[in-house]
């Protein structure tokens, strides 16, 4: 046997104008975990692309190696057919399909007449064992939970033989239990001879899983690091990442929490959109001074963003009762556009699909929340709109080459500053931050934080809400937890750890 | 500008130039004669004043509105009853097509915005209602407008169908009014952009280059001098010219000025973002829908005036051609992308071709086929040159 089962040797790759890989070099050995980290754009994807057959053979120069042999994939189908499956970060499962069809999608279980379904969703069954999922096959995708959803991916990957799983960015929109969960399976497999290469922002995970690291960075490998011991430090890796020392991830801030409270929300009760006997939120009482950062810790599905949107304006949810006061006075916020001039600002966790207009420039995106501030008796002021936009680019250090770049052609991380710079031109007293910093590297994410830190000394509210605990324990005044539409716990976050987090949300669970 | 990006923005607008060339060649410059080239635009007012309203349905994600062909019989029958049955004053009768026009608009739109049926199957039912409340209307006849001095009829059709002569000026052979609102217009657009790149520079915005920015207006200017000149030969202005361009300024104005054209773009692009940015998307929809209505009931009485008579197959398949040209001028068949001025382009270059081709006496059938060729090259020629540009999914 080769002593690796994979060598990518001195990839370059080019799109107009960037070269997105330049002489990348990547050796992965038989049945190990070998992590890829990079900041967005340092080219990781892009790696993958080109070893799947995505970017087929002649679009790149350089060698792929695999199992001993060099390996030209023209298509996705190529690389399959030897054993190479890419689960992407977005998911490709199709929500009005079930189980069992998604997983044998474009490769289905044929009988002398058609599909053999019998065939179809009993071997669906017996991948799903292999991954532990605990669903019939006939059960539609739309029906089961994000975390379920990638061990289909999973399951999906084993009935196509797979040697060589590569998966991106799998757990970005997990909980930490299913993150975990799906980790325990990695090193499952990897006991059973399988490798697997993993794109991944969140280094504790890494740390955990991966026997080698290779760091990307600007479309080169800097280096690879041995991780067999699996104790290696962040720092470490945040050293290779970013090329130098990111000594504190969480910028310093005086702490000048006002007397003065900013927003008050009593007996919130929101009920689900469609079964309107379910309670989404339950009886949920809290508040935010003004001048203070309080975050919303909880498991997926525990009711945060709906106990958010709901209060946006009724932006979510059937049913809502409950008292609402904004700097001491009761608020009745019957549409968004009531919120938004009550000085309520949600910026949601899904930048692309509720939050921006990718097809719109940076410019018209920044202002479309209070366009009437740009506006002359109902015409907009392009020049002044265009003056705002520059403004804010300049603030937040959105990196663009100028404001009428569509936003859809930013990173991820440029995305997001645009849509932060969206509510605070809406120039609200309490923003509530929905998952203000996934999918973005870690040179982003710290603007962010400073973005934060900067309302809040301007004595404005911030509500955070992060499934990444120790993002809330660095950056929070006070920490919330909420379980199953409850709010479990509080407590200021100079006495939170993960551990009290985490045993709150267990205890209320076996009430 | 590189000629590259230049072909990219301005493919419609050559595509016409040759096309126009192409005809003008054809029939050895019949195109060119004063009398074709007014009756290109009087002939297709109507394709212009529905296209303006179907952007703004398009705009909202790619939604079209089967109904105005419908829509035009009904209004265009309506006001030949009034003219001819009960000799209602013709104001009168406009004011009471319109306001008719409008509620058919709110009622499509409120089912499309507010209770959320599909447009599509809405105004595929609105088709058949209206098309048959007009048939019924008309009771299966041919009503022609009375055109003899004095009547209402006559009264009627001078608000759309006469053409303008300022006593004066106005020689028999040669309508001067004409060529003189040409002047007007033309250095209109000079001062105007001259004001706005003065505006521009006390201010310390941005300016775009001088030279690209001129030479555009001066191709405009030169454009309508000729146009003007050439109908000042034949029996001057249109009024239907003018309500035509009212229309298109007015919806130019909208989608490109002011915020709430703004909005329809935005439902276009991400409904759930804009919904979350606290703009009332079903209100969009709703009035998407109205406006498009209110077009229609224009260009029903802008059709009724023309031809001088209604059947129960006036507006037959006038849907397609709105939606033909906007997609011909490039609005995107997912909403959120679009022009007026490209859809202005768009409804011209159909114009030409149908024209030109009736000029050289071809077979109905054949425009058909013509015109289908066109609307499929537009498209794959706009899904391919995105795709390039890596914009297209």
């Amino acid at each position: 046997m080769a002593e690796f089962i994979l060598e990518m040797k001195n990839i370059t790759k080019e799109f107009p104008g960037v070269k997105a890989l330049d002489n990348v070099n990547l050796q992965v050995r038989p049945g190990e975990i070998h992590a890829l980290v990079g900041e967005n754009g340092a080219g990781k994807s892009t790696l993958m692309n080109v070893l799947s057959g995505t970017y087929p053979f002649g679009s790149y120069t350089g060698d792929i190696v695999y199992n001993g042999d060099v390996c030209q994939f023209k298509t996705l189908h190529d690389s399959e057919e030897k054993g190479i499956v890419i689960i992407h970060q977005e998911l490709a499962l199709i929500p009005e399909l079930s189980i069992g069809e998604n997983m044998f999608l474009g490769n289905e279980r044929k009988g002398r007449f058609g599909i053999d379904w019998d065939r179809t969703y009993h071997e669906a069954g017996e991948h799903m064992k292999q991954v532990g999922l605990k669903e019939e096959a006939t059960t539609l995708i739309k029906d089961i939970g994000t975390g379920k959803q990638q061990l289909v991916e999973i399951a999906k990957a084993l009935s196509k033989n797979v040697k060589l799983l590569i998966l991106d960015e799998p757990t970005s929109s997990l909980n930490e239990e299913d993150s975990r969960m799906l980790l325990d399976l990695l090193l499952g497999f990897k006991k059973d001879g399988m490798t697997s290469i993993i794109i991944s922002h969140k280094l504790n995970e890494i740390s955990y899983v991966a026997d080698k690291i290779t760091v990307l960075r600007d479309g080169s490998t800097i280096e690879t690091i041995d991780n067999e011991a699996h104790n290696i430090d962040e720092a470490r890796i945040i050293r290779g990442m970013v090329g130098r020392e990111l000594s504190d991830r969480y910028p310093a801030r005086e702490h000048n929490v006002s007397d003065k409270i900013g927003m008050e929300v009593k007996n919130w009760s929101v009920h689900h959109p469609i079964y309107d006997e379910k309670k989404v939120v339950d009886n949920v009482s809290f508040n935010v001074h003004r001048g203070e950062i309080v975050g919303f810790s909880g498991l997926q599905g525990a009711g945060r963003t709906e106990l958010a949107m709901s209060i946006f304006g009724r932006s979510y949810g059937t049913n809502i009762s409950g008292e609402l006061k904004i700097d001491g006075k009761d608020k009745n916020l019957r549409n968004v556009r009531d919120a938004i001039e009550a000085g309520l600002a949600y910026v949601t966790e899904d930048r692309k699909g509720n939050g921006l207009i990718l097809e719109q420039s940076i410019a018209q995106n920044t202002t479309m929340a209070r366009l009437e501030k740009v506006c002359n008796r109902g015409i907009v002021d392009v020049n002044k709109e265009n003056a705002v936009a520059e403004d804010y680019k300049e603030k937040l250090r959105t990196k663009t080459p100028s404001v009428q770049q569509a936003v859809g052609n930013l990173s991820g991380g440029n995305q997001q500053k645009v849509l932060l710079a969206k509510w605070m031109f809406a120039d609200p007293e309490v923003l509530i931050l929905d998952e203000p910093t996934r999918g973005i590297d870690v040179g982003a994410k710290y603007e962010i934080y400073c973005i934060m830190n900067d309302l809040v000394a301007q004595g404005k509210s911030v509500i955070m809400i992060s499934s990444e605990m120790p993002e809330l324990l660095g950056m929070c005044d006070r920490i919330y937890v909420m379980n199953e539409g409850r709010m479990v716990a509080e407590m200021p976050a100079s006495e939170a750890t993960q551990e009290k987090i985490m045993s709150a949300i267990l205890q209320s669970d076996k009430k | 500008m590189n000629a590259k990006t230049f072909i990219k923005k301005y493919t419609m607008v050559i595509a016409l130039v040759v096309v126009f060339i192409f005809f003008s060649l054809w029939t050895e410059g019949r195109l060119l004669y004063p009398q074709n080239l007014s009756n290109l635009l009087i002939q297709n007012a109507y394709v212009l004043v529905l296209a303006c309203g179907m952007l703004m349905c398009i705009l909202t994600g790619g939604n079209i509105d089967l109904s105005v062909g419908s829509t035009v019989c009904l209004i265009g029958a309506i006001a030949a009853q009034m003219l001819t049955k009960h000799n209602m004053n013709p104001i009168v009768v406009i004011l009471l097509c319109l306001i008719f026009a409008c509620l058919i608009g709110m009622w499509q739109g409120f089912w499309i915005g507010y209770i959320h049926i599909p447009p599509f199957i809405c105004t595929l039912a609105g088709m058949f209602l209206f098309r048959g409340f007009g048939r019924a209307i008309l009771d299966s006849k041919t009503i022609s407008i009375p055109q003899s001095d004095g009547t209402v009829g006559k009264k009627f059709l001078d608000i759309f169908a006469s053409y303008i002569e300022v006593p004066g000026i106005d020689t028999k052979e040669v309508k001067w009014s004409a060529f003189v609102l040409g002047i007007i217009i033309a250095a209109a657009l000079i001062v105007i952009t001259v004001l706005n790149r003065i505006k521009k520079a006390k201010k310390g915005y941005k300016q775009i280059s001088a030279v690209s920015q001129f030479a555009k207006i001066i191709v405009i200017d030169i454009l309508v001098l000729a146009y003007t000149w050439k109908i000042a030969h034949y029996k001057g202005i249109p009024v239907m010219a003018i309500w035509v361009l009212a229309i298109v300024f007015i919806y130019a104005f909208i989608t490109s000025k002011t915020a709430f054209g703004r909005y329809f773009y935005a439902v276009g692009g991400n409904e759930k973002a804009t919904k979350l940015s606290g703009i009332d998307t079903k209100k969009v929809y709703f009035l998407a829908y109205t406006s498009m209505s209110l077009l229609a009931g224009l260009s029903g009485l802008l059709v009724a005036a023309r031809v001088g008579s209604v059947n129960g197959d006036t507006g037959n398949s006038f849907e397609m051609d709105a939606i033909g040209s906007c997609f011909i001028g490039g609005a995107s068949a997912y909403g959120g992308s679009g022009t007026v001025g490209g859809v202005v382009v768009g409804a011209i270059l159909l114009g030409v071709i149908n024209q030109g081709m009736s000029i050289k006496g071809l077979d109905n059938n054949w425009q058909y086929v013509v015109k289908g060729a066109v609307l499929l090259i537009a498209v794959i020629f706009d899904v391919v040159s995105n795709k390039k540009t890596g914009k297209a999914g």
